[in-house]
């Protein structure tokens, strides 16, 4: 009964986000807005964490198996790539790193700054 | 046999499950960031699909039900964020600074490169929206006048290699601190690396949610600017 009713709780907040979706019209998706909704209810303390925690841990978990399905799709747009496979994924290694590089060094420069630095 | 395997509407979601078991074991045997299970997982349904000649729609047919979870799953990303609220506030200007920074480089990076290749203003515009979600990047893409296909393929292989790369990455440029990682891996990889996040830790999994969030909406502010550019 507990799966039941947290995987039901998290199935609305689902629903919110999709209701906020089609309404407001932002290219924001369904999913972070449910995300930014499960975040105000908690904070509220309309919703404890308990309530949802078992469930929403097992799908954290099994998150990067629902890449899977995407992934193979790029089989089919394969032929849209082709002419331009090289510059694309040169640019897509690069960039990639280097945000990685940059997001992780600028943070923790500033946190070893003692929250007192200046960015970067 | 194909018959079958054509309208089953459980085969598509057991061979990506079973495809990324295969991937967990060969990422145990060697442990290198090449073996990532998810990378190994998407080339060996690949490999099936092709061995057996079926269409990737009939694939898609149990794999959809795999995906359906992603909205879910990611609006359980707040619980670990809410447990980390106390954190993110103490770090406010540190995580501010980091998705920021992050978030410009990734357009200036782009821009950089796609001026050197010499892309049209429609292959530039494509590939801005590369490092974050999805959902948010087709908008951007499809909004900016780019070709979706294209910016759903290049960010899902910019999260796959973001999943791939970041502990080889943290070691190379001694990236330690936990908020910096998870930032780090969100604001390059979205929900892609954000899995890998998890991985790390509560705190890596937490920020990187976060950056999910707030970078993809700042991207989409910014790409506007920045498509103008090319």
């Amino acid at each position: 009964m507990k799966y039941i009713r947290q995987f039901g709780i998290i199935l609305l907040i689902s629903a919110l986000g999709e209701g906020l979706h089609i309404l407001l019209p932002l290219p924001v998706p369904a999913s972070v807005y449910g995300l930014l909704l499960m975040l105000a209810a908690l904070s509220a303390g309309v919703l404890k964490v308990g309530q949802v925690r078992e469930v929403s841990g097992f799908l954290i978990e099994i998150m990067p198996v629902m890449f899977i399905p995407a992934g193979v799709g790029l089989l089919t747009s394969w032929d849209a790539l082709k002419p331009v496979w090289l510059p694309v994924t040169i640019i897509t290694i690069l960039t990639t790193i280097i945000v990685m590089v940059v997001t992780g060094r600028v943070t923790q420069a500033v946190i070893r700054k003692g929250n007192g630095g200046q960015k970067k | 046999m194909k018959e079958f395997l054509e309208n089953s509407v459980f085969f598509g979601a057991f061979i990506s499950l079973a495809a990324y078991e295969v991937g967990l074991i060969l990422k145990k045997k060697f442990k290198m960031a090449i073996f990532n299970p998810l990378l190994i997982a998407i080339l060996c349904v690949m490999a099936v699909l092709t061995l057996l000649n079926v269409d990737y729609e009939a694939y898609n047919e149990g794999g959809k039900y795999i995906s359906y979870l992603l909205t879910p799953a990611t609006v359980c990303l707040a619980v670990p964020l809410y447990e980390q609220l106390t954190l993110l506030r103490k770090n406010l200007k540190a995580v501010a600074a980091g998705i920021l920074s992050g978030v410009l480089t990734s357009l200036v990076s782009v821009f950089l490169l796609a001026m050197l290749f010499g892309f049209n203003h429609e292959q530039y515009v494509t590939l801005l929206p590369k490092s974050i979600t999805t959902a948010i990047g087709m908008g951007v893409s499809e909004e900016l006048g780019g070709i979706v296909t294209i910016t759903v393929a290049v960010i899902i292989i910019t999260g796959v290699l973001g999943n791939m790369a970041a502990e080889l990455v943290y070691k190379m440029f001694h990236i330690h601190d936990p908020i910096a990682r998870g930032l780090a891996l969100g604001t390059s990889a979205h929900a892609i690396g954000t899995a890998k996040a998890m991985e790390l830790g509560e705190v890596e999994g937490a920020m990187s949610s976060l950056a999910i969030v707030v970078a993809g909406i700042l991207t989409v502010a910014a790409a506007s600017v920045f498509a103008g550019f090319i």
